[in-house]
């Protein structure tokens, strides 16, 4: 029974239509199409998985988790920017599936978008804790202490995956290169919101700047394409009205999370001891 | 200077633009409506021209309609990505056009303030 091979039953036949290019070989991206059998619950990297295996070895495209925490497979699929582990073939009702590399951002190979623009303009907005009590702080030796009400400020924007389909979805983004872009603008306001940070004044200097968040037309495109319900457009609109209030001197003033004391924990005497280390 | 303080400017000018297009709307095209017919009529317009409040509110309406939309036009280049170079330039550009603009708009108005009869 266990080396019986794992067959299920073909409901469906599409045609899956990939984009293929190979840097060098061609000026421009070709379609090829194959046939391809579909599954109950088969998902659009399960089909490009058995291309792989099948038809043509040759296809290039980028996965790993397989189960939406990577962000690795984001792929242009009907129209859409999505992943393609969380996109099965049946719901989208159609006989053929059109897979494109996302869109925004420059192509290496068949699927694989290159999203060092991503990851240049999320390091440029400094997307982690500063504080002035930074050098004294390394390493960290305390928590900080955070309320429950404080981390809901930012808790939503903190589920970014960075697979780069906001940035794919977003009109601005397709003319503005310079454009920061959803993903890290909502990551700007992500630590601008934690009571913990006190480096706004900081991350302000990238921010305030003609291709900051006050070039985003509120499309909201973004926000309908992020799998993850990060609401990259939500974050956007609130930076603009945190960087607004700063300007006119309304924001409001942050006192900077405090460190937590040790706890001092004490072993239950119900417990039994650890035994000595033997090696 | 801060992009937050030239958005905020655009969305008050857009905020004051929407109060003197409505009053330009009742005056000029709304008159009969409003039971003030003529309002086109050579001694009207003199008339409202020689207003200390209508020659304000032409300054302003000037001011806020250059304004709001050479702010949307440079928004326009800015995202055609020319290039940091060709931002400045434009912006400049659209900053010594809006003020010429603004100039000979004002003294136009003036002229009409002080004019005789």
């Amino acid at each position: 029974m266990g080396n019986e091979k794992y067959s299920p039953e073909i409901v469906k036949q599409v045609k899956l239509c990939v984009t293929r290019y190979i840097p060098g070989e061609a000026a421009t991206p070709s379609i090829q199409e194959y046939d391809l059998p579909v599954s109950a619950g088969m998902t659009v990297l399960d089909g490009l998985l058995w291309v792989k295996e099948h038809p043509d070895p040759t296809l290039s495209f980028r996965y790993s988790c397989r189960m939406g925490i990577c962000g690795s497979c984001g792929m242009y699929i009907n129209g859409l920017p999505r992943l393609a582990c969380q996109t099965q073939i049946l719901p989208l009702n159609s006989s053929t599936v059109v897979v494109k590399p996302l869109p925004n951002f420059p192509n290496l190979r068949d699927l694989v978008p290159d999203l060092d623009p991503l990851f240049i303009k999320h390091t440029a907005v400094k997307p982690y804790l500063l504080r002035h009590d930074s050098d004294d702080r390394r390493p960290p030796t305390r928590e900080l202490r955070q309320l429950p009400e404080e981390m809901k400020d930012y808790f939503q924007f903190s589920y970014c995956i960075k697979c780069g389909l906001c940035v794919s979805a977003c009109p601005t983004a397709a003319s503005d290169r310079n454009f920061l872009g959803p993903q890290a603008l909502a990551q700007a306001y992500r630590y601008t919101a934690d009571s913990r940070d006190e480096g706004f004044r900081e991350r302000r200097e990238v921010l305030d700047r003609a291709h900051g968040p006050f070039r985003c037309h509120f499309a909201g495109a973004c926000s309908e394409a992020c799998p993850k319900g990060v609401d990259p457009a939500l974050g956007i609109q609130l930076l603009k009205r945190y960087l607004v209030l700063w300007t006119l001197g309304f924001h409001r003033r942050k006192k900077g999370a405090p460190e937590m004391e040790p706890l001092e924990a004490k072993p239950r005497p119900d417990i039994p001891k650890a035994p000595e280390p033997t090696v | 200077v801060r992009e937050s303080i030239f958005w905020s400017l655009h969305l008050l000018m857009g905020l004051v633009l929407l109060v003197v297009l409505s009053l330009h709307m009742g005056i000029m095209h709304l008159d009969d409506l409003l039971g003030r017919p003529g309002a086109t009529d050579w001694s009207q317009v003199l008339l409202r021209g020689k207003d200390l409040f209508f020659m304000v509110t032409y300054i302003v309406l000037l001011g806020a309609a250059l304004y709001h939309g050479f702010y949307g036009l440079r928004t326009l280049v800015c995202e055609l990505s020319i290039g940091k170079t060709a931002e400045r330039w434009v912006a400049w550009a659209l900053t010594v056009v809006g003020l010429g603009l603004f100039a000979y708009g004002t003294y136009a108005i003036f002229a009409a303030f002080s004019l005789k009869g």
